[in-house]
Parts: C-alpha cells; sequence; structure tokens
C-alpha cells in the first residue's frame, strides 16, 4: 500500500478516518450521522484489513511476518513493524473491538461527538501500533501515546469523579512507564540497537538483568495491573463512558501482558525466573484479594473492574509459569478476557442507558422486563465465572495447568480465585437480574433494541465459539510460544552450566 | 593572520546585527518615535538577513578577532535557535504593544542589540568575549523588561532583574579573574592546555563562580528567584524573548565553557550541574503546582526545562551535547507556541493571565484549545510529541555517562510536572466555559498553528534535520 506495508495501512486508516471526521460539521443532526458512520465504517474497514493481514499470516511460522522497515529520525531510531503469532491475535482482538466500542456510543455520547470518535479513532492507531511494534522505541512511544485520547475520553464523557479519575490514570501510567523508557536506553547502551528482533538475541548481564526487569515490571505491573498497583483501575472503569471501559479492560490492560510476552520473559530469562516466584505471590494475592472485594462492591462497574484485575491476575501467574500451558493459557486467557468483560461492561452500558444508575442496588428482577437481556447477561457471567464451554474456562484452566506444574501451591490459592469468582459474578447476577420486580423505575424497562442485539450477540456467539473450539486461537500462537519457551530455557542452560563451570 | 574577509564573513550575522540596529536606531530618532511599525519590520527583516546569512557560511570551523571568537557548526545552530527566537518574539509583540501604547521605535532595536549580545556570548572563545557578550545582552535585556515602564510590576521587574543581574555579573567577573589568574589566559582553549593535571583550589573557585553567573542567565536553581517574578511582570512578548533566545544563548555558553575550558574538570564541574540539574527539576516540577498565573507558570516551567537539558551536559559526551541542543530546539519550539496561544488570551482590551481564563476553551476555541494542550502534552513529555523526543535524547547521553541516579530523579520529576501540564488541559477540557476570548491576529494565530504544527508533527518533520544537524555540530565542540 504506496510502498508501505499493511500493519502500516491498520495503523493509519484511523487516522485517515480521524482526519474525515475532522473536516464533518459537528453541529447539526445530518453533521453528527456522517460523524457516527464515518468511525463506523473506519472501524470496520480497518477489521476487515487486519483480517487480509491475518489470511496472509502463516501460523506454521514462529518469526515474525509482514515485517516493514524503514529509516526513521536518524541517530539509531527505526520504524520496523511485524507481527507474530503472540501479537497478531491481539491485532485482531483491537481492530475487532473497536466497531463495537463505536456503536455502544452511538446514542449515549450526546454531545462533542465530533472528538469523541476522533479520540477513540487515534486510540485504535496507537493500540495497534503497540502490538506490531518490532522497535523498542516505537513500542514505547505507542504504548505511551495512547495515554492522551484516554485521558480526555474519560475526563470529558466521564462520570462524576471523572476529573480524579482520569489524573490517576493518567499519573499511574506515566510513572510506570517511565521507568521502562531508562531501562530502554540502558538496554540501547548495551545492545546498540532498539530493533526487538535482534534485543531477543541479546543477552544481557544477569545482574543488569534484573534491574530491567524491575523496571519494565514497573510499567507493565501498572498496566496489567497486579496488585498492589491495580487502584487506578476501578477509578478509571467506574468514570469512564461504556466504550471506554471496553477498551480499558478489552485491550489496554492486555499490553501489560503482551510487554510481558515481549520483553521481560524472552529478553531477561534469568531476572525472570528469579523473581516468578514475586509475581506469583502478587497474582495469587490479586487473584483472591480482589475477588473478596469485587463481592462486596454496590457499583456494578467497579465489581467487573475488580473481576477483571482477578482474571489478570491469572495471567501474570500463567505468563511466569514459563511452560506451554502456562503461556497458551494466558494468551487464550487475555484474548477471551477480552471479549468477556467488554461485553459485560456493554451489558452495564445497556441498563445504565435506561436508569442512568450503576448501582446494583436499584436493579432486580430484570428478567421478568428484559428476558433477551437476562440471557445475554448470563452468558457473558458464565464466561466470567469460567464456566466450561465458554471461552473463560479454557484459559483458566490452561493457566491453572501451567502454574500447578511450575508450582502446586501456587495453583491449589488461584483455584480459590475461580470459586470466589462464581460467588461475586453468580451474586450480581442474582441481584441484578432475578428476584421480584419491586421499583416502579424498573417496570417501564425495555428489552434489547436491534442496535445492543447487534452488538451482543456476536460476542457471545464468540465466546461460545472459543470455549468449544479454543484451537483457533490455541494454533495461531503455538509456533511463536513454542519458539519463545525454548530460548527461554536455553537461555537458563547456558546460564546454569556457566555457573557450573565456574564453581 | 588571518584575512579581514575570512573573519568579516565568519561573523557575517554579527556585523548584520549591529549594522543593522545601529541603522534602526538612527531611522527611529529621525522619524521621532512615531508609533508606526516600520522599526519593528525592518528589525524582522534584519534578523531574517542574519538568519539567512548563515546558511551561506563557510562549514569550517574559525577561531577569529585574535581568539576572542569562534564560528563552528555548534554556534550557528545555537545562534539559529537564538535569532529565530528573537524574531518570532518581535512577531508576536506588534499587537500586544499597540494596545498597551507602548510601541516605541526603541523596543526592536533592544531587541536586536540583544540579540547581538546572544550571538556574540554563543560564539565566545574567551573570557572577556564572553563578559561583553553577556553585558550587552543583559543590558538590552534589563531595559526591555521594564518597557512597559507606566506599569507597577513591568518595572519591578525590571529593577529586580538589573539588581540581581548585576550580581550574577559581579560572580561571573569575580570566577573570570580567578581563572585567569590561575591559568594565566583568558582562552578557553589556554585555559584547558594551562588547567592539566590536577586542579588548584582557586581554579576550582573560579569555576564555581563563573557556572554560579551563568546559572542565573539560565534561571537554574539556586539563581532562579528573579525568574517568576520577571516572567510574570515583563510584556508578554518580552517574556517570551527571556524565555527563548536569552535562554538559548546561556546554555550555549556554558556548555561551551565547560567542553571547551574543563575537559580536565569533569569530576568538579559534573558535581556542580549534577546537583543544579536536581535541584531544577524538582523545584520546577513542585513549585509550579500552586501557581494560577500561567506567566508565572511557564516560568517555573522554563526552570524545570533547564535542569532537563543540563542532564544531557553532566554527561559531558558528544552525545550529550547534541541532547542539550535537541532539547533546545524543541524547547523553543514549544515556548514560543505557548505564548503565542498566552498572546491569544485577550477579553476586550484587556490581555489576561489567569490560568482560569481557560476554562473551557475547547469549547469557544476548538484549535487554540487543542494547540495548547499538545503544547502541554509535549512540555510533560508525552510521545509521540515534540518534547518526547528532547527528554529521549538527553537522558540517553545520561544513561549512557552511567549516571542513572540523575535520570532516576528526572524521570520522577517529569511524572510531578505531568500534573501541572495536565492541569491547563484539564481546565480548557473538562470545565466548563468562562469568557470567550477575541480573535488573535493573523501573525500570533500563525505562530501558534506552525508551532503547534510542529510539536505534532516533529517525529516526521523538522525532527530529523534537527536531530542531524545536532550531531553533526556537536562534534565541533570535541
Amino acid at each position: 500500500m504506496f510502498g508501505f506495508g499493511i500493519l502500516t495501512g491498520l495503523v493509519v486508516l484511523p487516522l485517515v478516518g480521524a482526519a474525515f471526521i475532522l473536516l464533518q460539521r459537528g453541529d447539526n443532526a445530518a453533521g453528527l450521522r456522517n460523524i457516527r458512520w464515518a468511525a463506523l465504517l473506519t472501524t470496520v474497514v480497518t477489521f476487515l484489513l487486519s483480517l487480509y493481514a491475518w489470511a496472509l499470516f502463516d501460523t506454521a511460522n514462529p518469526g515474525f511476518q509482514l515485517v516493514e522497515e524503514r529509516p526513521w529520525l536518524g541517530a539509531g531510531l527505526v520504524y520496523k513493524m511485524g507481527v507474530d503469532g503472540i501479537s497478531m491475535p491481539f491485532v485482531l482482538l483491537t481492530t475487532f473491538l473497536m466497531p463495537f466500542c463505536i456503536a455502544a456510543s452511538w446514542d449515549s455520547i450526546t454531545h462533542r461527538v465530533k472528538e469523541y470518535m476522533v479520540a477513540f479513532l487515534v486510540l485504535e492507531t496507537f493500540m495497534i501500533g503497540v502490538f506490531s511494534a518490532l522497535d523498542m522505541v516505537l513500542f514505547y512511544i505507542f504504548f505511551e501515546a495512547g495515554l492522551i485520547p484516554m485521558f480526555l475520553i474519560i475526563g470529558v464523557w466521564g462520570g462524576k469523579r471523572r476529573i480524579y479519575a482520569s489524573f490517576k490514570f493518567f499519573l499511574y501510567t506515566l510513572l510506570g512507564s517511565l521507568l521502562m523508557l531508562l531501562a530502554m536506553m540502558a538496554m540501547w547502551g548495551v545492545a546498540g540497537t532498539t530493533d526487538i528482533t535482534k534485543l531477543l538475541a541479546t543477552s544481557f548481564p544477569p545482574s543488569m538483568q534484573k534491574w530491567l526487569w524491575l523496571a519494565f515490571f514497573a510499567s507493565f505491573a501498572v498496566k496489567m495491573p497486579m496488585w498492589p498497583v491495580h487502584t487506578w483501575l476501578p477509578d478509571a472503569h467506574v468514570e469512564a463512558p461504556t466504550a471506554g471501559s471496553v477498551i480499558l479492560a478489552g485491550i489496554l490492560l492486555k499490553m501489560g501482558g503482551y510487554g510481558f510476552l515481549r520483553f521481560s520473559l524472552p529478553m531477561f530469562p534469568e531476572a525472570s525466573q528469579y523473581f516468578a516466584p514475586l509475581v506469583w505471590t502478587l497474582s495469587v494475592i490479586a487473584i483472591v484479594y480482589t475477588s473478596l472485594v469485587a463481592m462486596v462492591q454496590e457499583d456494578m462497574k467497579k465489581l467487573i473492574a475488580y473481576s477483571s484485575v482477578a482474571h489478570m491476575g491469572f495471567v501474570t501467574m500463567g505468563l511466569f509459569a514459563m511452560n506451554t500451558q502456562g503461556v497458551q493459557g494466558a494468551v487464550f486467557q487475555m484474548i477471551s478476557h477480552g471479549l468477556v468483560s467488554g461485553a459485560l461492561f456493554l451489558c452495564v452500558g445497556v441498563v445504565y442507558d435506561r436508569l442512568h444508575t450503576r448501582d446494583i442496588a436499584a436493579y432486580g428482577g430484570l428478567v421478568r422486563v428484559m428476558p433477551m437481556y437476562a440471557v445475554a447477561f448470563m452468558v457473558f457471567t458464565m464466561a466470567n465465572v469460567g464456566l466450561p464451554g465458554t471461552s473463560g474456562f479454557v484459559g483458566e484452566f490452561l493457566s491453572l495447568l501451567g502454574a500447578f506444574r511450575a508450582s502446586p501451591w501456587v495453583a491449589l490459592f488461584a483455584t480459590l480465585g475461580v470459586i470466589l469468582s462464581a460467588a461475586y459474578a453468580l451474586y450480581l447476577y442474582r441481584r441484578v437480574v432475578f428476584g421480584p420486580l419491586e421499583k416502579p423505575a424498573l417496570a417501564g424497562m425495555t428489552d434489547l433494541s436491534p442496535r445492543e442485539i447487534a452488538l451482543l450477540a456476536p460476542l457471545a456467539v464468540l465466546v461460545i465459539w472459543y470455549g468449544v473450539q479454543p484451537g483457533a486461537i490455541l494454533n495461531a500462537s503455538a509456533a511463536s510460544i513454542e519458539l519463545l519457551i525454548k530460548n527461554y530455557d536455553a537461555a537458563l542452560a547456558v546460564t546454569k552450566s556457566a555457573v557450573l563451570a565456574i564453581q | 593572520m588571518t584575512p579581514l574577509s575570512y573573519a568579516i564573513a565568519h561573523s557575517l550575522p554579527e556585523i548584520i546585527l549591529a549594522v543593522g540596529a545601529l541603522g534602526l536606531l538612527m531611522l527611529g530618532a529621525f522619524r521621532a518615535g512615531k508609533g508606526d511599525w516600520i522599526i519593528s519590520e525592518a528589525a524582522i527583516v534584519v534578523l531574517g538577513l542574519a538568519l539567512l546569512s548563515m546558511f551561506f557560511q563557510l562549514g569550517d570551523k574559525a577561531i577569529i578577532w585574535d581568539g576572542a571568537f569562534v564560528d563552528d557548526a555548534f554556534a550557528r545552530f545555537m545562534k539559529a535557535l537564538a535569532i529565530g527566537g528573537a524574531l518570532v518574539s518581535l512577531l508576536l509583540s506588534r499587537e500586544f504593544m499597540a494596545r498597551n501604547g507602548i510601541d516605541q521605535f526603541e523596543f526592536p532595536v533592544l531587541v536586536l542589540l540583544a540579540t547581538l549580545g546572544m550571538s556574540m556570548l554563543i560564539s565566545a572563545q574567551s573570557l572577556i568575549a564572553l563578559y561583553l557578550g553577556l553585558e550587552l545582552m543583559s543590558l538590552a535585556l534589563y531595559v526591555i523588561a521594564a518597557f512597559h515602564r507606566d506599569n507597577g510590576r513591568a518595572s519591578e521587574a525590571g529593577l529586580k532583574y538589573f539588581v540581581l543581574g548585576s550580581l550574577s555579573s559581579g560572580m561571573l567577573l569575580y570566577g573570570a579573574s580567578l581563572l585567569y589568574g590561575f591559568a594565566g589566559t583568558v582562552s578557553f582553549t589556554g585555559i584547558a592546555q594551562a588547567l592539566q593535571g590536577s586542579p588548584s583550589l582557586g581554579v576550582i573557585f573560579g569555576l564555581v563562580f563563573v557556572l554560579a553567573g551563568l546559572s542565573f542567565k539560565m534561571s537554574i536553581v539556586p539563581f532562579h528567584m528573579w525568574t517568576p517574578d520577571v516572567y510574570e511582570g515583563a510584556p508578554t512578548p518580552v517574556t517570551a524573548f527571556f524565555a527563548t533566545a536569552a535562554k538559548v544563548a546561556a546554555v550555549a555558553v556554558t556548555v561551551r565553557i565547560i567542553i571547551t575550558a574543563f575537559p580536565g574538570l569533569q569530576h568538579e564541574w559534573r558535581q556542580i550541574v549534577v546537583f543544579v540539574a536536581i535541584l531544577s527539576m524538582a523545584l520546577g516540577s513542585f513549585a509550579a503546582i500552586g501557581q494560577t498565573n500561567i506567566k508565572r507558570l511557564m516560568a517555573y516551567s522554563s526552570i524545570g526545562h533547564m535542569g532537563f537539558a543540563l542532564v544531557g551536559l553532566a554527561a559531558g559526551t558528544e552525545q550529550g551535547v547534541a541532547g542539550v541542543m535537541i532539547y533546545m530546539a524543541i524547547y523553543v519550539l514549544m515556548t514560543l507556541g505557548t505564548f503565542a496561544a498566552i498572546l491569544s488570551m485577550r477579553v476586550g482590551d484587556r490581555y489576561v493571565e489567569d490560568i482560569a481564563d481557560l476554562a473551557g476553551l475547547s469549547r469557544t476555541n476548538g484549535l487554540m484549545a487543542f494547540v495548547i494542550a499538545m503544547m502541554m502534552f509535549s512540555l510533560a513529555g508525552i510521545p509521540p510529541l515534540a518534547g518526547f523526543f528532547a527528554k529521549w535524547y538527553v537522558f540517553l547521553a545520561a544513561i549512557n555517562g552511567n549516571l542513572y541516579g540523575l535520570a532516576v530523579i528526572g524521570m520522577l520529576a517529569s511524572v510531578v510536572a505531568a500534573f501541572y501540564y495536565l492541569r491547563i488541559v484539564k481546565i480548557m477540557y473538562f470545565d466548563e466555559s468562562a469568557r470567550p476570548f477575541e480573535r488573535a491576529n493573523v501573525e500570533v494565530t500563525a505562530v501558534m498553528a506552525v508551532m503547534g504544527l510542529f510539536v505534532v508533527i516533529f517525529s516526521f518533520f523538522p525532527g530529523p534535520a534537527v536531530v542531524q544537524a545536532a550531531a553533526a555540530a556537536a562534534k565541533s565542540l570535541f
């Protein structure tokens, strides 16, 4: 495409849509309609283009594909893009969720529609960039640039405490990522390159690895988010508009896990092994503690936010188990959680648009007036619990299996989280959907509109489809994950033999 | 003995500025102070010619005028920034000066003289030339700081600047005399040769005093106290001039004297530079949080940014110097854009300066709000904006120079600083509208739009050119 590859096309396409929307008039009905349709069309076309990229992608090849490279800014920086089996699913997840975000905001966003759509499209550019950048600095630029549109989305279109939430989100993430930036500079000093493919082949001195690992951990742990730096997430989720929550839970959180897979594990194997018990401890605390916290929440979005933290705990646990089941489970869990939590936030958005409250106590007995909604919400709640037959089960099971192989105790405590997740999710479902229909405001609630059905149905289908056919995702990433683990083990073996030789 | 034509060819910008300043002074005096804009426009032309003349200069390094003056790639890069800053500041000044009734012809002439001083300062190769350039710059700046003489705050600013500035000049002179006494020469390269071996205490004293005097001009903590008051009190275009051109010149001469005169004293000067850089970054970040006046906020912001620029100098390497140069170039872009925006804050006939006046700007003037927001994110160092690349190059040099502590403290300071930059974005985008501003004139809007564009697309244009030029120019110092 104009001498650039398809990944550049994916990154640029949303910007083109944003530029077109900027030229529209946002102050009359026709202009607003144009803006909404243009945004939807842009995201759908981007998704189709990413499907085309997927068609070109060879899952048997563990290396980077669709690579493009050109010099940029002199002084060592390059513009290099490419995807492998680990990043390709995330690119697809991003482009897939974006049309839902636009559609979910169709009626609920009524002021500053133009700026809203532009912010979302620019955010999409940065998110696709994060997952397809093959240059460390380029990765960082995309990673951090996403803060600007997200800050505005929470701050301008958010709820009552939006200003507090947006500042907290921005500053927390910035603090973590600046330490990562310093680590990247130090890595450049050692390796003499910022090319991720070359950095993967560089072995950093073990003493340095620990510092680098900690700096990257500061960034990814905040982004993930891991206990105890998760506190920005409930605030950001609660205050963000529905589509903002979907993006936040669906994609932005995955950047942390992706970062671990792309940088921490393959580049600092010794440090990863050294710190694995720390990560497991934090993961188990996250799984158990935030599940307990979720149980007592009064706000629907906050409950789902805490459940996200718990589910991300499974991801970090599986990643640092560093065996095939653990890592594949973690990747699967991330994709599945992207779909499920996105869908759950959409479900909350559906009732919020009608009643304008997220207070669980304000609902009850919805099944009597909104049967279709009850079904959809049921499917996603079950997926959130990890019921076999839904995508949630596969990810949780595989990560637990991987963790068990690495450390049975970790798996034992983490399994408690599965039980607790059933408790809080079903408790939420009972309070919102079942029970007597007593509140007068609820009696007039209408069931899902065609637009809402169109939003939730594809997600429900995918959640169940991946629950019974997980191979679609697992096969895509299998080759790259095999390679990752092979290199990891080889690097550890080299260190071990070096230590033995010294002794 | 170099031929005269060679020397003239290498000091062409200074000659153009000097002749232009004197000529315009005569012209202004004979026209007897009519309030027209011929002088100002002519001054812009003179600055433009000086800028243009540098592109025709020879590329080699020339030490001329009896070893007092050096023309090299580093000098040309920094002079281009200083002269460019002066030019844009003059462009911005027309409407402001006219509305405040201070559009006398002396102003552009003084700006030219100050720019001539900066230019000499940047090219100084001996202590005498340094002092001459510094005083020529400073004396002109004292006057234009107080140019709005009927305004109490402006007079206060000018007086304060003058008293403290004289003190700092005194310190600089004292340090210079110590250096001369111990090294036996005023030439920078001569000092470097004389100071081989372990330095004596007197030399270190001289170094400390010289750096204290220069820190004052850069407004580095602990010599920053004048900055907020002068920035607030001086007419806004003058503040823009202070914040860009004057800083560039002071940073340039500091880099030059440290690198060329004290290469053997790296251990000594690095302690000082690291210390003041940390203090400046910290104070710039924390003190700006409570500000309500946007010019005061920019003053603290500039203190912090000078601290960040010095991080590159602390490394003391070629990469570090290139980092400082890139930092200053981007800093000038961001500052000019921000001051153009501040000059667009006019309600009726009155210029307002409170941050609260920006409330809800995104609804009343979307373009201006967007440009300010991009400037603020860029000043905070968020990619992909220009400010990120500025920080990247200086911190890269610091990490490669093993200054890990300095780099970590700098990063923490920039998180704190991000808070107050975000606050401005919040006020413009999240809050309800205040009174809308009047339309700014075309120069101010154009400067704002162009700088905003540069900041957003810096990594495509003009970034690559700046980075390459800086990398090449930094070589000329080593």
